[in-house]
């Protein structure tokens, strides 16, 4: 399944790496404040409600 | 209804609640047919060898990178003109997106470079205005941070954005303006006979589609979740007060 890349693997494979890891650390960054400050907001919220 | 309408957070909160899951997962779905059919199923060129995969993450990246700080630039006028706060939190919310951009489009670059160009960088008119631009977003993400008042850091975040916008104009057209350096002219066009071949071509606009998507869906969700830190801001301030 995996295409020959010829003698420029290591390139093709690095560049796909490199940006897998900056993309997903960037969602998984996004999506964990995202999750944190909706926990803290509805704590705030809750406790000026009550 | 007018678009001014979305200014309002509780009405911007409303509209993005389903909006942003839908496009993050559209966002998904074009990023994986893309980068797939781009690397499992298009040839190698015949100069470039099998380095041409990288052009669905370089162009796509690149072309987030700029039009992101464009967004940026636009909702730094619509905070500076009509002083609505969601806009200033947008244009906050889409730099470290347009930062990792910039940086996925200069790493993928130099790895492409050094192969074909037989360097990892050279000071070129677009490589060192991307770079350039790279040094802004860090800047300007710096600058939110430093400054406590959130509408003293708007203002002056949207100067700096204004003055970016230089850079990020010639990142785009360094090429054009010098007509010099290593980086080849638009892989793009409306030109068909300046485009890439076809089988390069279907794959690249998929990708760059998921990329989009997935900018305005990261986009989405980082401005809800400044306009919840700022509301948790107010209210411990508040509970500060009591």
């Amino acid at each position: 399944m995996m295409p020959d890349l010829g003698k420029y693997a290591a390139e093709v494979l690095t560049a796909y790496a490199a940006s897998a890891v900056l993309l997903l650390g960037l969602v998984g960054l996004t999506l964990w404040r995202a999750a944190r400050v909706k926990r803290a907001l509805d704590r705030a919220e809750g406790r000026h409600d009550a | 209804m007018s678009i001014w309408s979305y200014a309002n957070p509780a009405k911007f909160m409303a509209t993005t609640r389903r909006l942003t899951p839908a496009l993050g997962a559209l966002a998904a779905l074009c990023l994986v047919v893309g980068l797939v059919w781009g690397f499992f199923f298009t040839p190698d060129d015949y100069r470039q060898g099998a380095t041409v995969k990288i052009i669905y993450l370089h162009v796509p990246s690149a072309l987030m990178a700029i039009n992101g700080w464009l967004m940026m630039l636009v909702a730094s006028l619509v905070w500076l003109v009509r002083r609505h706060h969601v806009s200033a939190l947008a244009a906050r919310a889409a730099a470290p997106v347009g930062i990792t951009m910039t940086l996925i489009a200069l790493v993928t670059g130099a790895v492409w470079g050094q192969p074909m160009w037989g360097t990892w960088w050279a000071w070129d008119p677009r490589l060192t205005s991307f770079l350039i631009l790279f040094l802004f977003y860090l800047g300007y993400i710096a600058l939110w941070e430093a400054i406590e008042d959130p509408d003293t850091a708007a203002d002056l975040t949207s100067v700096l954005c204004l003055v970016g916008s230089v850079f990020a104009l010639l990142s785009r057209y360094a090429v054009n303006f010098w007509n010099q350096g290593l980086h080849q002219g638009a892989s793009l066009s409306l030109d068909a006979e300046e485009n890439v071949a076809d089988v390069f071509y279907f794959p690249l606009l998929v990708s760059m589609a998921g990329f989009v998507l997935l900018f305005v869906a990261l986009v989405l969700m980082r401005t809800r979740t400044e306009i919840r830190a700022r509301r948790l801001h107010a209210l411990r301030l508040r509970e500060r007060m009591a």
